[in-house]
């Protein structure tokens, strides 16, 4: 078990030094960073000056040493259009994306769960074959359409909802601003989390129904039945506690990728988070936000794996076994 | 599988024609009504887009035939609407229908020569990384594996960036195709490497490599003559679901505004040009593109499907 864990955690750190090795790549030689900084006007001695300050004429080997020591301390520089520390851009702007990714995360759960329960119940039902036609639709619709449809029902045709913007705000403490607390915040926060939430759904949607399927062809359910238990109990006391393991699994592996999809969601409704932040600075070559975020949703997503692995190695006995004689 | 659909044994010669018509896909795709109305639309949405110049009322990207003061014209069943603009006009007065022929064309082509590149990109690793194994094996499968880690639209929105900052001084207009044919192909490529390795892995040990291997025949050659047509078959599924995947990406980024320029709209700057518009009540330049994009997409997205079940031995 140690063994595994041990190695888990160097397979992780490869792939997060393969990450930064790239967001150096692209800090170093896609454009110039001095070229970015100094005006048309800068004597050259001044870009050179400026060239030996940051380094730049360091050996390479040292040039990325000193990346990744800064990127571990949070620090990636300069924020070429804004003329602002990305770490404080990101930080500003993370509460919003994390609020956004949050709720919707809670969104799709609630939502989906029952609705996969449900089709999987009531197979031929007229209300489970709407759920699966509209999921199918849910998986095909691009999530900017969703969102436009819905600003243009909610926000355009009916006014009942804002179509952009996270309301008022309130600050707690010194970095964090909610909008969860003020009315126009949470209503802010409705069309956007659905939009984001909705791929998600549909696919725990599917999920949960296929399991479900699955666990109640089994002998331990049929065997269930013959002790005549009420079927309430058998559906929700045996049959999905038996299916959310692998529902849990997926949703927080879909976690990392709700916070790169929101980039979608926060450009259609001018959601002031990192990923219209990251998408700005794509726009007009940002290098270091790009580079920056680059590595957080890379340090994210290896985070969320390395735990996700590590849980199922602490839950199923099977896989412990597997792994103490390999 | 069956003797009855091996009429290649029979000592009629049968025509090709024939044998398609019989075999057990094509009644498997007769027997589903929605598979055949996926594939009507997918196949008229192609033609439409093939023979966009000719069906279209006007050339939207022609200065000569586009007049601003048509601009914004409701569809013509509307009031105010134009006989001469079916489904009205955008914001600079191009016709709606045929700005739509023109940006389905331009959406097709991009997804068609994103697919491509991934698949060959992905084929020609995945052969490599099979056929030799050892550290070439691990070097590829390991980019593969921290690749698939991040959503495919991330490393798209990425490269788009990246490849645009390099391209500097060059015209957004004439690279755009290009850089986001590219830019698809780098994120769609993971899954037909994984698929053709995994086979090859299979075949490389077969009597028919041997063999070849022992004839003296290069590499190259053993790999692309011989071992491709064994392993190319589960290729078919992924190409078909990977169309639907790669459009709404193109889409996407067009939205977004770093994908095709308005000069040159695809499905994707139609609807983010009509966006702009949506709170001013002209929403017919957002929902006639956007239709667009969502019929296509699902009928793809239901013609993947049905091929994935209908050449799925298990299933049938």
């Amino acid at each position: 078990m140690t063994a595994f864990i041990l190695r888990r955690l160097l397979q992780s750190l490869g792939v997060l030094i393969a990450v930064a090795l790239i967001a150096f790549l692209m800090f170093r030689f896609v454009g110039d960073p001095v070229n970015q900084m100094v005006g048309i006007d800068t004597p050259q001695a001044e870009v050179a000056r400026l060239r030996q300050e940051l380094g730049l004429n360091d050996p390479i080997l040292v040039q990325i040493a000193r990346f990744i020591a800064n990127a571990a301390r949070f620090e990636f520089g300069i924020s070429y259009q804004f003329r602002l520390p990305v770490t404080q851009l990101l930080a500003e702007r993370a509460p919003a994306t994390l609020e956004l990714a949050l709720v919707s995360a809670i969104f799709s759960l609630a939502v989906g769960i029952p609705m996969g329960v449900y089709t999987a119940l009531r197979r031929d039902s007229a209300l489970a074959k709407a759920f699966q036609a509209v999921s199918l639709i849910g998986v095909s619709l691009p999530t900017f359409l969703i969102g436009i449809l819905l600003i243009y029902l909610f926000a355009v045709t009916l006014g009942w909802l804002p179509s952009f913007g996270r309301g008022q705000v309130v600050r707690l403490g010194s970095g964090w601003s909610t909008g969860l607390l003020t009315v126009s915040g949470l209503k802010a926060l409705i069309l956007p989390s659905i939009t984001l939430g909705l791929f998600q759904m549909t696919l725990i949607m599917r999920l949960v129904r296929a399991e479900m399927l699955e666990v109640l062809r089994t002998d331990y359910i049929k065997f269930a039945r013959a002790r005549g238990l009420k079927t309430r109990a058998i559906h929700f006391g045996h049959a999905l506690k038996n299916t959310l393991v692998p529902v849990i699994t997926i949703a927080g592996l879909q976690l990392g990728s709700i916070i790169a999809f929101a980039i979608i969601t926060e450009t259609v409704f001018q959601w002031p988070g990192m990923g219209l932040l990251f998408l700005k600075a794509v726009q007009s070559v940002d290098i270091p936000i790009m580079a920056a975020y680059l590595m957080m949703i890379g340090f994210l997503f290896v985070v969320i794996n390395l735990v996700v692995d590590l849980l199922y190695a602490l839950v199923d006995p099977r896989l412990r076994a597997t792994i103490g004689s390999a | 599988m069956s003797s009855i659909d091996t009429p290649a044994a029979a000592p009629v010669r049968t025509s090709r024609l024939r044998r398609i018509l019989d075999s057990d896909i094509y009644a498997s795709f007769r027997s589903s009504r929605v598979t055949m109305a996926a594939a009507f639309i997918v196949a008229a949405m192609m033609l439409a887009a093939l023979f966009a110049p000719l069906l279209a009322t006007m050339n939207p990207f022609d200065p000569a035939q586009v007049f601003l003061m048509n601009a914004s014209l409701p569809p013509s069943w509307l009031a105010n609407g134009d006989a001469q603009f079916i489904i009205g006009t955008d914001d600079q007065g191009r016709d709606l229908y045929s700005a739509i022929l023109y940006g389905l064309r331009v959406s097709l082509a991009v997804g068609f020569a994103g697919v491509a590149l991934a698949a060959t990109l992905g084929i020609g690793l995945g052969l490599i990384a099979g056929y030799f194994g050892g550290r070439i094996d691990a070097i590829i499968m390991r980019i593969a594996d921290i690749q698939l880690t991040f959503p495919a639209i991330l490393i798209a929105l990425l490269v788009d960036g990246v490849v645009h900052a390099l391209l500097k001084g060059t015209s957004r207009e004439d690279t755009a195709f290009w850089v986001l044919a590219l830019s698809i192909g780098l994120s769609f490529w993971v899954q037909y490497a994984r698929t053709i390795r995994g086979s090859t892995l299979v075949e490389r040990n077969k009597d028919y490599v041997q063999a070849a291997r022992l004839v003296g025949l290069p590499a190259p050659l053993i790999m692309i003559r011989h071992v491709l047509p064994n392993v190319i078959g589960p290729v078919l599924v992924i190409l078909t679901i990977n169309l639907g995947l790669a459009i709404i990406t193109e889409a996407t980024l067009s939205f977004l505004g770093v994908g095709l320029p308005p000069t040159q709209p695809s499905l994707g700057t139609l609807i983010n040009i009509g966006n702009q518009y949506l709170f001013s009540g002209d929403w017919w330049i957002v929902a006639f593109p956007g239709t667009t994009l969502a019929v296509l997409v699902l009928a793809v997205n239901l013609l993947g499907d049905w091929l994935r079940d209908a050449l799925n031995p298990r299933l049938r």
